[in-house]
């Protein structure tokens, strides 16, 4: 079949309308999105993930991540017996190329999504001495890259680890919800590619997402809850090991 | 380079943050804290004793204040950016705020207090003087060259003033960087409200132990007359500065200890391995229980007085090397292990790089290049008089 | 009264002089879009939500590839996207005839999900490649739009089952 690009427009007004701010550049999102009308967070759900690394890799791509340093990461847990505070984990490459066969037999064994957990009273944005990295109104800790000192004071405050220091802009980076696709009516990398449905973006605000309701009437954890953080990454079946 | 890392670390925690530059800065406006305190004791809480080190400590305080910045500005990813401190700074942010703490100490206490103190010197030498000096001291006059018994009386008067305010100053000064790293809730190494404390009490510690060193050995460099009765009661400052400050860190530790929270075991551990010569050897047993113990022999024994200079040269010694190794074991240590109390990580300190060895030493010997032409340009010796025109003696300053 | 003070006067005026300056510099310095939403520039987020995606998203696929689809969403792959697989497509679907997609390699690409892990949900579909496939490509037997084997063997694999 002959595919051309007007035909593409037509058999897609939805995403078109999007893809074509999408192709200008325009720099504002797209016209029917209203930065007060989302609260943007994610859902993981553990027993889903496999540890394919997808995540990981797509968002490389999609946010030019240098190597050596992650946005999202995968950490594979095993848990011998009853033993929650002794578990053993690791994250080769950040899971970046899947995971090796372990040698752990037996006990429970299972792997855990990251990223950043883009928290409402984020001790990250506390911190930055001037103003380089903040909530936006619609709930996304982002980083300002033009205006970042690279003082590193963000990534000593981030209870999680998921901030670090480009090598090439020598300033601070994160996981930045892919601002730049949820805006426009997409969602993230890393939610796109995940095989089974194991990272899934939720807005917050918006009482018909399927995955606010999820939130609703599930049990569902945060990352280090005694932080008081507000994190919005919330965890459906997460083991009491996960650190 | 490969970072040889131990047990699980979060993929982003392997590599140090801050460098040896950081535990540098500290460590740096730690003198500067403790010179200016123990200026005070002369000044505010009349200790006459300390008086032939008045003038010394200010200078001292102001060469490292010079450099305190440098090391900051080294390790930023975007030093230009660095005004964006002062121009938007981040009302939360304990960094953004020490910005405004460190400028005013410098402009509103200690260049302001040295002025003052200095004035009548300033104004001889702008009229004995020639050439560029005579330049600088006339701009130092800022063009009023009253020196009358009145307005040397307003100086001391304000003078004091400016004292009794620069001591919470540099107590907020120091406290401050502190504060910095007791903050930070996701750091248990860091996080305590006594951090702040015992920052101020360890700057002491340091900047006490510095004056007394630099003046000893600058007035046998001078070929003078070194006055125990002052290196005594230095000494004696020392020791019971030295003693709360111990104290705290003990209590830090001990409390540590027995809650057992949950990031002990890892702590423990870390202690135990990777930190074991800089903190049980370097800073505890050598750098605080030995120069403690060698003060306390000089308190309770009457030794003569070479043996008592010579107790007070290896003290003050070993005291700066164990607080420079407080500063490293605070700051290294505090990102050698994961936040997932799982793992750690080591830290690999390059020599010739921006944020290396080389340049830390640099920094470390740039103070005393500093200190040198402050002590040419404006004299903090006892003995060095400028000859006064109205041979009026000055109301406060040198002896 | 003055002349004993004339000093600390023009210290005083050199330090509102330098305050002074400071204001100045500060309205000059400060981009004009900082605190528009918060202690932050605002044109940030503009900056930051102007970036071009890289991936298509699985809608854009599906307004072209309807056969594929087709055939994917019938058997067991049906909610895999496509840029799973396939990787970044946006370019792709800006300009279908002119950027070409390279043919994913299966013997790498469907280890990542189906080598066997313990760490992986029991019920998940693994294999043990050496003993499955004993280092056969992956579309040597399975198709990968519908990657479930039918029941009358086409061919002799080379052992095992799925």
């Amino acid at each position: 079949m002959d595919i051309t690009r007007r035909r593409l427009l037509v058999l897609l007004p939805a995403a078109a309308v999007a893809w074509k701010y999408v192709q200008a550049g325009t720099p504002e999102a797209a016209p029917n999105y209203k930065i007060a009308e989302h609260w943007w967070g994610m859902l993981i759900d553990i027993p889903k993930c496999i540890g394919c690394g997808s995540c990981v890799r797509a968002c490389s791509e999609e946010n030019d991540v240098p190597d050596g340093y992650f946005r999202p990461w995968i950490e594979r847990y095993h848990v011998a017996d009853w033993k929650i505070e002794r578990p053993h984990v690791d994250s080769p490459d950040g899971g970046k190329e899947g995971f090796p066969p372990t040698e752990e037999i037996g006990g429970k064994n299972f792997f855990v999504p990251k990223l950043c957990n883009h928290c409402e009273d984020s001790p990250c944005t506390q911190v930055c001495p001037v103003g380089a990295t903040f909530v936006s109104p619609d709930g996304v800790v982002l980083v300002d890259k033009n205006y970042c000192l690279g003082c590193r004071y963000c990534v000593q405050a981030c209870p999680y680890g998921c901030r670090f220091i480009n090598p090439k802009t020598n300033t601070a980076e994160k996981c930045s919800l892919c601002y730049h696709r949820i805006t426009k009516g997409l969602t993230t990398a890393c939610c796109e590619v995940c095989p089974t449905g194991a990272r899934q973006l939720a807005d917050l605000k918006n009482p018909k997402d399927p995955i606010h309701e999820f939130l609703k009437t599930h049990t569902v954890q945060v990352l280090k809850p005694h932080m008081a953080t507000g994190a919005k990454v919330f965890y459906n079946g997460m083991d009491g090991s996960v650190r | 380079m490969q970072i040889p890392v131990e047990g699980f670390m979060y993929p982003n925690e392997v590599e140090l943050q801050w460098s040896v530059l950081i535990v540098l800065y500290p460590f740096i406006t730690g003198l500067v804290a403790g010179a200016f305190i123990l200026a005070s004791l002369e000044r505010v809480f009349r200790v006459e004793a300390v008086k032939p080190t008045y003038r010394l400590a200010l200078l001292t305080a102001l060469a490292f204040l010079l450099v305190a910045p440098l090391p900051l500005q080294l390790h930023l990813g975007h030093p230009e950016r660095s005004l964006e401190m002062y121009l938007t700074p981040h009302r939360s942010s304990a960094m953004a705020m020490f910005g405004f703490v460190y400028l005013w100490y410098l402009m509103a206490v200690l260049l302001l207090e040295i002025w003052l103190d200095y004035r009548r010197d300033i104004v001889l030498k702008s009229q004995s003087s020639t050439g560029i000096t005579r330049l600088f001291y006339r701009f130092l006059t800022f063009g009023s060259s009253n020196i009358s018994e009145r307005s040397l009386r307003i100086d001391d008067r304000l003078g004091y003033t400016i004292t009794l305010i620069g001591i919470p100053s540099a107590f907020m000064l120091h406290g401050y960087v502190g504060f910095i790293f007791g903050s930070v809730k996701a750091n248990p190494w860091w996080s305590s409200p006594l951090m702040p404390i015992v920052f101020i009490f360890s700057a002491m510690v340091s900047g006490i132990a510095a004056v007394m060193l630099l003046y000893m050995l600058s007035t046998r460099l001078r070929k003078k007359e070194i006055d125990m009765r002052c290196v005594d009661k230095i000494a004696q400052y020392l020791m019971y500065t030295f003693i709360i400050d111990f104290s705290l860190e003990m209590l830090d530790l001990i409390q540590r200890i027995y809650e057992a929270d949950e990031s002990f075991r890892s702590l423990d551990f870390m202690v135990h391995t990777r930190l074991w010569t800089s903190q049980v050897i370097v800073q505890i047993l050598l750098g605080t229980v030995t120069p403690i113990a060698l003060l306390a022999l000089t308190q309770l024994l009457n030794f003569n007085e070479v043996i008592r200079r010579r107790i007070y040269a290896i003290a003050g010694c070993l005291t700066v090397v164990g607080i420079f190794a407080m500063r490293w074991n605070v700051v290294i240590g505090g990102q050698l292990f994961s936040k997932s109390f799982l793992g750690y990580t080591t830290y690999k300190m390059s020599f010739a790089t921006r944020e290396g060895l080389l340049p830390a030493i640099v920094l470390m010997l740039l103070p005393f290049a500093f200190l040198w032409v402050l002590v040419k340009l404006l004299p903090p010796w006892p003995d060095a008089r400028t000859a006064s025109a109205s041979g009026t003696a000055p109301a406060h300053g040198t002896t | 009264m003055f002349k004993d003070t004339e000093h600390l006067i023009r210290l005083a005026v050199v330090i509102v002089i330098l305050l002074v300056v400071f204001v100045l510099l500060r309205a000059a310095v400060v981009p004009k879009s900082f605190g528009q939403y918060g202690h932050y520039r605002g044109n940030a987020i503009t900056e930051i939500a102007a970036r071009t995606p890289a991936f298509a998203g699985h809608e854009v696929c599906e307004g072209c590839h309807i056969d594929v689809i087709d055939q994917k969403k019938l058997g067991r792959h049906a909610n895999v996207p496509c840029e799973a697989c396939h990787g970044a497509q946006a370019k792709h679907a800006d300009d279908p005839t002119s950027v070409k997609p390279q043919l994913p390699d299966t013997a790498v690409i469907c280890a990542r999900c189906h080598e066997a892990n313990s760490a992986k949900p029991r019920g998940f579909p693994q294999v043990a490649s050496a003993d499955h496939s004993s280092g056969l490509a992956c579309n040597t037997c399975h198709k990968p739009h519908q990657p479930k084997i039918e029941d009358e063997p086409k061919s002799a694999p080379a052992g095992g089952k799925k």
